[in-house]
């Protein structure tokens, strides 16, 4: 069964078998179970295990068409891989295809899109790129030159949640799968823990969401560690491209991925136990949370007058460029934002690179 | 990274061009303390700048450069009002003591127990002036007194350190006056067996059959708890007092998530715990550690230096990880309490109605469970180990388990919650025989085997009954 991390034993004892087959060599030790594998079982239990996760959340249906968005990243890549040898397997009778979003990052994105194409002829899947310029007008490059390194990410987060609505919608997809990983979803159970962000605390572990929304989306790898994906794409010399983002150090993110790196050292199984937490989290019934409705100005799910999308995009089309960035003050809260920092930027001639503070925000 | 915090609320940081406009009005105290709380911080941060006179916010009044700098642009007099007003607020809204009680403030020598131990005492004075010049007398005060554990049976100190410290405590309680406080000492081991060798071995072994390092440290914790309530109970307490604090809790929050104990974490996050046969009550839940510590320094009040033991678990790991998230917003604790505060707390959150019920004002009924309504009554099962609810599926994992016929063994480790089950139940069937026959009594008589459940039921409804039906045996 599972081995705690604080008994000692002896690593790489050579010539171990695989604990599953006892007939092959040992080649590794599963980050999730510390079990040492070899490889062929290492594949079979890693492609098992999201099989089991894919029915028992009854995730598909057959004749679908499904996006697998793809970055080229890690992720998105063994997530290409895995679905189509399953759904080949296990006759799943998915249409697949991928779907990719350029945020126009030089020497990021361009690269790394690169990879994407080649997956495209790799695993015979079909290819769509969206681009932020195309759907705002404005790439990262841009947006980043003009509010600086500060609140960047909350910008490409919510332009591409979007993007890939509207890239989902144009290629006529039933459903959106993600490559969120184990450890993806339990950072995101921390952040909305510490930003108390109640609302996203209950949702953020659901496997599928979006249901009421424009397209579905759910994520496979939800119980997969992102280790082991690695190590997948390592062991099949899976093509991936793995650079971080160029404009993401400052993520706050970064908090919680290196908490959850150290507690994976101590305690794997921890990863899987946030979000088993986060699974159990009830909300108290006094607790008031958002209404969900739409934006007024280009019809998608808001719990708002503007979605998030539409505000931030105002913003930056107007030289505002906090605006959409921190708390909500009610909802005359547009418009207060707006008189107050007009105002503002009247009497301080505001310098957008110098403002020091600001919030958490994605 | 000297970021203001982005608290709200004003920022007294000379670069920050963030002003009272982006404070909304709700939270602002929180807000306030926020920004006052970092403000206090480094020496630089004062607008005034070093040396020059500083004007309380509160009272105005200036303070001088040779007194205790201003803490938190407040005064100490003000800043020593405002936390034994939170302290007074929490006491009040939940109703916490009555005067018929008789509170054990639990004292580990940290400057949180001791602050609590303080305004406690400050409360009882003040309902003792009041006793006193009330004509009719009718209500009387409410009693305290004051509980240490003696760790030192698995302590890394020399054993005559722990004689100096006991004396310091009860210098430390004897300055506590008019009122009488009682003082019990207990060691850890007694809650194994009254005889303290044998209590000593047992502990120890029992200790020692953890392996995992924050499954002991937790164990540890579980068995203070034991050991308080036992000292309340033998000792006729009422309410059982912690010092609490919002770090402390924060640090739970998180530690809580981390071990997979999500479901059961609201319980252990809310101003009243009346789970236990002597409720829990935590008045300092909203006041920080740098608060706390601050006060016990502006009043020269003592405390006292433990020995801690290096830790290498997940709970210390967690502990940094929050001082980080401190350093870069003061503020962060709260929020992190805050979220906690959103979910949905137990039935045991509430006092159990009891005589005084009548007493209390018709606003605070509501803190009262309605012991009429039977949801309450039964509705959680807890671990035996750490007294947290079984989630769903625990529940049902251990009705599966009770359908067939277990030892007592597998009834204990069936009853335990999934975090415990791992963490500090040893594995393989022989360890864990050995780990229950050491365990105290206290813990194992918490759990029920499924027929008593039924013997149960039947006493609920024995007066509708007009035949005792002893062949039905299927236990649901």
């Amino acid at each position: 069964m599972e081995e705690g991390g604080a008994t000692a034993r002896p690593r790489r004892a050579t010539g171990r078998l695989c604990s599953t087959c006892n007939q092959r060599k040992a080649a590794l030790k599963r980050p999730k179970t510390l079990e040492q594998i070899c490889r062929e079982c290492f594949y079979s239990v890693f492609e098992d295990e999201i099989h089991n996760v894919i029915m028992d959340n009854n995730l598909f249906k057959p004749g679908e068409r499904v996006a697998v968005a793809a970055s080229g990243g890690k992720d998105s890549t063994v997530l290409a891989y895995v679905m189509s040898e399953l759904n080949r397997r296990h006759n799943y009778g998915l249409d697949l295809f991928l779907l990719s979003v350029d945020e126009g990052i030089t020497g990021y994105r361009d690269d790394s899109l690169e990879t994407v194409k080649r997956n495209e002829i790799e695993y015979g899947l079909p290819l769509k790129v969206v681009s932020y310029k195309d759907l705002y007008g404005w790439t990262m490059d841009e947006i980043v030159k003009t509010i600086g390194l500060k609140n960047n990410c909350t910008f490409c987060g919510v332009f591409r949640r979007q993007a890939l609505d509207r890239g989902a919608a144009l290629l006529k997809a039933d459903k959106l799968v993600t490559g969120h990983n184990a450890d993806d979803i339990a950072e995101t159970v921390l952040l909305n823990i510490l930003r108390g962000d109640i609302a996203r605390l209950s949702r953020c572990t659901f496997i599928t969401t979006g249901e009421d929304g424009p397209i579905p989306r759910c994520k496979p790898f939800k119980y997969t560690y992102e280790k082991e994906i690695v190590m997948y794409a390592y062991f099949k010399k899976l093509d991936y491209f793995s650079t971080e983002c160029i404009y993401s150090p400052n993520a706050y993110r970064g908090f919680a991925r290196e908490f959850i790196k150290d507690l994976e050292r101590m305690r794997p199984r921890a990863i899987l136990d946030i979000i088993r937490s986060g699974e159990n989290f009830r909300t108290a019934t006094s607790t008031k949370m958002p209404e969900q409705g739409t934006c007024e100005r280009c019809g998608y799910i808001s719990s708002q007058k503007l979605c998030k999308a539409c505000l931030l995009l105002e913003g930056l089309n107007r030289g505002l460029p906090k605006l959409g960035i921190g708390r909500a003050r009610g909802t005359n809260g547009l418009n207060k934002r707006v008189e107050q920092r007009n105002l503002r930027s009247e009497r301080t001639g505001s310098n957008i690179e110098s403002k020091q503070c600001g919030t958490l925000d994605f | 990274m000297a970021s203001c915090g982005g608290g709200g609320g004003e920022c007294h940081q000379s670069h920050c061009q963030r002003s009272e406009e982006d404070g909304g009005a709700e939270e602002e105290t929180r807000e306030r303390v926020a920004s006052l709380s970092f403000a206090g911080d480094s020496p630089t941060s004062s607008a005034t700048g070093d040396g020059a006179l500083e004007r309380c916010t509160k009272c105005g009044e200036t303070v001088a450069a040779a007194a205790p700098r201003a803490v938190n642009g407040l005064c100490a007099a003000c800043f020593r009002a405002y936390l034994f007003g939170k302290f007074k607020l929490a006491v009040t809204t939940n109703a916490m003591i009555s005067p018929t009680d008789n509170v054990l403030v639990a004292f580990s020598g940290g400057p949180a127990s001791r602050i609590a131990l303080q305004f406690v005492h400050e409360m009882q004075c003040i309902s003792l002036k009041n006793w006193d010049a009330s004509k009719s007398q009718a209500l009387p005060v409410f009693g305290v007194g004051v509980a240490f554990i003696d760790e030192s049976a698995i302590s890394i100190g020399p054993l005559h350190e722990m004689n100096k410290v006991i004396a310091q405590i009860r210098s430390i309680v004897s300055t506590l006056s008019p009122a009488h406080k009682e003082l019990h000492i207990a060691p850890i081991e007694n809650i194994c067996s009254t005889s303290s060798n044998d209590g000593r071995i047992r502990l120890n072994e029992l200790l020692d059959s953890v392996t995992d390092a924050t499954g002991k440290e937790d164990f540890m914790k579980y068995l203070r708890m034991l050991t308080l309530q036992k000292i309340a109970l033998d000792n006729g307490y009422s309410k059982l007092l912690l010092g609490s604090c919002t770090s402390t809790i924060a640090c739970h929050v998180i530690s809580a998530t981390v071990k997979g104990q999500g479901y059961s974490l609201p319980g252990d996050v809310q101003y009243v715990d009346a789970r236990w046969e002597v409720p829990v009550v935590l008045p300092l839940r909203d006041c920080t550690a740098e608060e706390l510590n601050k006060l016990c320094h502006l009043d020269g009040l003592e405390l006292l230096q433990l020995i801690k033991r290096p830790s290498n678990s997940i709970n210390s790991l967690v502990s940094s990880f929050v001082a980080r998230l401190r350093d870069e917003n003061p503020s962060r604790e709260r929020t992190i309490v805050r979220t906690a505060e959103k979910l949905r707390p137990f039935c045991f959150n509430k006092f159990v109605e009891n005589t005084y019920h009548e007493f209390v004002p018709s606003r605070l009924r509501c803190k009262f469970q309605n012991i009429n309504n039977s949801e309450t009554a039964l509705s959680e099962v807890l671990c035996p180990l750490c007294g947290s609810p079984l989630s769903e599926p625990e529940v049902q994992s251990l009705r599966n388990i009770q359908e067939k016929t277990q030892t007592p063994v597998e009834n204990f480790a069936a009853h335990c919650c999934q975090s415990c089950s791992f963490q500090i139940l040893p594995k393989g069937a022989e360890s864990l025989q050995q780990f229950y026959t050491v365990l105290p009594q206290s813990v194992t008589v918490r759990v029920t085997d499924g027929t008593s459940d039924h013997s149960q039921l039947g006493e609920l409804i024995d007066d509708y009954l007009l035949v005792v039906d002893d062949d039905d045996d299927d236990g649901t």
